[in-house]
């Protein structure tokens, strides 16, 4: 770990046999020692552009140390500052990866709810990934959605985890201004589930859910669009013989507590948190309705794109890389400890664990094992961007005609994602091989008209 | 006398403290982890569920021993910086006093000049007397969304929202003291040729001052209240995040400091106006 000692300090030994007391060079400690390099990786490449400035100011390292004592790092930092530019030489180095344009804006601002949706969103800051694409990225946590739409529309955000449908809805002018916005990537695919209060334990069956109070966490939100399919599927209407509101995720299990709310159709992990906590049971994983469905976003305003498009592809470029590495199994555990903490999701280990891993408590007593309960997969497909319009119009959100697979492409940017996965050497799918089936009904995204008319109950 | 006064003040505070510890008995037996329950479950299933839900029942409140820990452990570290998320409470409380401050003394600046101008004419007076008492009991969470809709900035909007709920007591009480000065007063300045601005600064205001004082004090109050409602919708930073934060968490013995912490911060700010206010009475 020598290469990432803090070089200013008086302690810390730079020289050409390793601190670690191994026996090999500093400059190889890291590749020796891979999976020991810390988490922020700018400050790891600052480390190294000081340590070899600190080097070649002092060749001795005994004396480097000296001065340091005697003058302190502060001071020496401003002294080596002044002849030599180490800001702009941590900079420099920084950004020096192959084909990378200038960033227009490096400071970005990314808001997420926390949720486990947001995993790729989250844990690209603790575990390095915008820091590899020359970013520094703040991510902050807000309380609803609501509060999300407003700081995107009035770009306090520059990027910001939202939910699937959200982007649509915003580009449509449904339930807020019409302002053009794109969703580059999902974040994660299936991953909800239906919680029932302990008291409902045996009711499982829908058809005995009649005035039954839900949430779900948004008007616009696969939940809402699930939930409302999953009940009307089983003969009931959600807006007559149930209640759905909106609550904010976090305060979903406090709600269900109070036994203010029935059920909730909400995102992990306050499924999982309801079990821990013995308030509620998972009744339905919603990956059983619909395996491989939408859930959260990453969505960019169209005027940030264009107008700063290299942070732009350096952001989107850290979300799929975020993503393909959640997307892998093994490296679940490492995620759930990285976002654990109060500063990203504030939730205890295990539960992140058992949601990410897949090997769940379920509440009533036994233990599931379903690796795919939640999954990350960044292409945006239009079929599923065509579905959730259906849904919309299905349940009156949508009030005029629209044409769905424009609204669809312009929203949902497959062809923009399939480039950059291209280029960062993951293999896009097809984009017009998608088959979407719901509950064992199949969704034909040419016809979505006939879709909706399908259904015997409705809005529309 | 004076002994019979310390023993009233020495009485109070020993039923003050009975009141406490029986408060806390009670909670402590009242949340006391019931022994024996006997629902066994499987192991590797309590493994992954917290200790309550593995013995069939729902996670208690925590007793107050739970949040005298709880309370140590902030006191031991209060400022630290763990990430834009995650600060300490002392950070997150002197947020919460900025943002108060700073909107209470916009609303200072602006009910005072104006209370005095509604106070010194009736016809004013009369004017705006319906868009204060239409605009006066709205509540904070109400305003929010159109400050974030208008403003589009999260941090300014929590400012006005503080600035526009803590506007009005203060507005009304300078109205009303101002008009309430009495007339000999200002008889005796315009006989003796005081002019208009003379007469506002040295006969008014003085007079007027200790009911502005008291509009003052509660508007603090008012302003104090807001903040947590406001930092808990937008987020970010501040006392109200960090209730949020560990609502989130359904972290109970933490959100039971932070109401504390509230309410001492809150005795203090209304305390510091009681004593300003002293300074400017005046015997009758």
């Amino acid at each position: 770990m020598s290469m990432f000692k803090d070089p200013f300090d008086p302690k810390a030994f730079l020289g050409r046999r390793c601190g670690c007391g191994g026996n090999h060079a500093a400059a190889d400690h890291a590749r020796l020692t891979a999976e020991a390099t810390p988490a922020g990786e700018e400050a790891r490449w600052n480390r190294v552009v000081d340590a070899a400035v600190l080097q070649a100011v002092f060749p001795v390292d005994a004396q480097r140390r000296q001065f340091l004592k005697t003058v302190g790092a502060a001071t020496a930092m401003a002294a080596i500052s002044s002849v030599f530019p180490l800001a702009t030489a941590r900079e420099a180095f920084a950004q020096g990866g192959p084909g990378a344009g200038a960033l227009e804006k490096k400071d970005l601002k990314v808001g997420f709810i926390p949720i486990t949706c947001a995993t790729p969103i989250i844990m690209a800051h603790p575990m390095g990934f915008y820091a590899k694409h020359g970013l520094n990225v703040e991510v902050v946590k807000t309380a609803g959605w609501a509060v999300v739409r407003d700081k995107s529309l009035s770009k306090e955000y520059d990027a910001a985890h939202m939910l699937s449908p959200m982007p649509l809805a915003i580009s449509l002018g449904v339930g807020s201004n019409a302002v053009p916005w794109t969703m580059p990537a999902i974040e994660n695919i299936n991953g909800q589930a239906i919680t029932l209060a302990n008291k409902h334990k045996d009711k499982r069956n829908p058809k005995d859910w009649k005035g039954f109070r839900f949430a779900v966490p948004f008007d616009y939100s696969m939940h809402n669009y699930l939930l409302r399919y999953y009940v009307a599927e089983h003969g009931l209407d959600p807006d007559k013989d149930i209640s759905i509101r909106s609550v904010p995720p976090p305060e979903m299990v406090a709600n269900l507590r109070a036994d203010n709310l029935d059920g909730y159709l909400g995102p992990d992990p306050f499924n999982q948190r309801a079990v821990y906590d013995g308030i509620g049971f998972i009744h339905l994983l919603t990956k059983e309705m619909w395996d491989g469905h939408p859930c959260c976003a990453f969505a960019v305003s169209k005027e940030f794109a264009s107008q700063n498009p290299n942070s732009y592809r350096a952001l989107l470029k850290s979300i799929i890389d975020a993503t393909a590495f959640a997307h892998k199994q093994e490296n679940r555990k490492e995620i759930a400890k990285a976002i654990a903490p109060q500063n990203y999701l504030n939730q205890p280990e295990t539960v992140l664990e058992q949601i990410l891993t897949g090997t769940y408590a379920d509440g009533l007593g036994g233990v599931k094992k379903d690796p795919n309960r939640i999954d990350f997969d960044p292409f945006p497909w239009n079929q599923f961007a065509i579905w959730i319009l259906t849904q919309m119009k299905r349940w009156g959100q949508l009030k005029a005609d629209v044409d769905y697979a424009k609204v669809a492409s312009d929203v949902f940017l497959a062809t923009d994602t399939a480039a950059m996965m291209k280029e960062m050497g993951l293999t896009p799918p097809d984009p017009s091989k998608k088959t979407i089936v719901v509950m064992g009904k199949p969704f034909d995204p040419a016809k979505p008209t006939e879709y909706i008319n399908s259904f015997a109950i409705k809005r529309s | 006398m004076a002994a019979l006064k310390n023993s009233l003040g020495l009485r109070a505070g020993l039923l003050s403290l009975a009141i406490f510890c029986g408060i806390v008995a009670t909670w402590q037996i009242a949340t006391m982890p019931a022994g024996g329950s006997s629902v066994v479950v499987d192991p590797e299933y309590a493994k992954l569920v917290g200790a309550a839900a593995a013995t069939g029942s729902t996670t208690a409140l925590p007793t107050p021993a739970d949040i005298g820990v709880t309370i140590w452990h902030h006191i031991l570290d209060p400022f630290y910086i763990r990430g834009s998320n995650d600060k300490g409470i002392g950070i997150q409380l002197a947020y919460s006093l900025g943002r108060v401050l700073l909107g209470f003394a916009l609303a200072a600046l602006v009910a005072v000049p104006l209370g005095f101008l509604i106070g010194m004419s009736p016809l004013v007076y009369r004017a705006l007397d319906p868009f204060i008492q239409v605009l006066k009991p709205v509540s904070p969470l109400a305003w929010m969304p159109l400050a974030l809709y208008t403003i589009k900035d999260s941090a300014i909007s929590s400012i006005f929202v503080i600035f526009i709920c803590s506007v009005w007591p203060m507005l009304i009480n300078t109205a009303f003291g101002v008009a309430g000065v009495r007339r000999e007063w200002l008889n005796v300045a315009r006989t003796l040729e005081v002019g208009p601005f003379r007469t506002a600064f040295k006969v008014i205001l003085p007079a007027a001052a200790p009911t502005i004082m008291t509009g003052m004090r509660i508007s603090v109050g008012i302003a104090w209240l807001v903040i947590v409602a406001a930092e808990m919708l937008v987020g970010g930073t501040g006392i109200g995040y960090f209730v949020w934060n560990e609502w989130n968490n359904l972290s109970i013995a933490n959100i039971v400091t932070a109401i504390l912490l509230i309410g001492v911060v809150g005795l203090l700010l209304d305390q510091i106006l009681a004593r300003l206010a002293t300074l400017v009475t005046y015997p009758e």
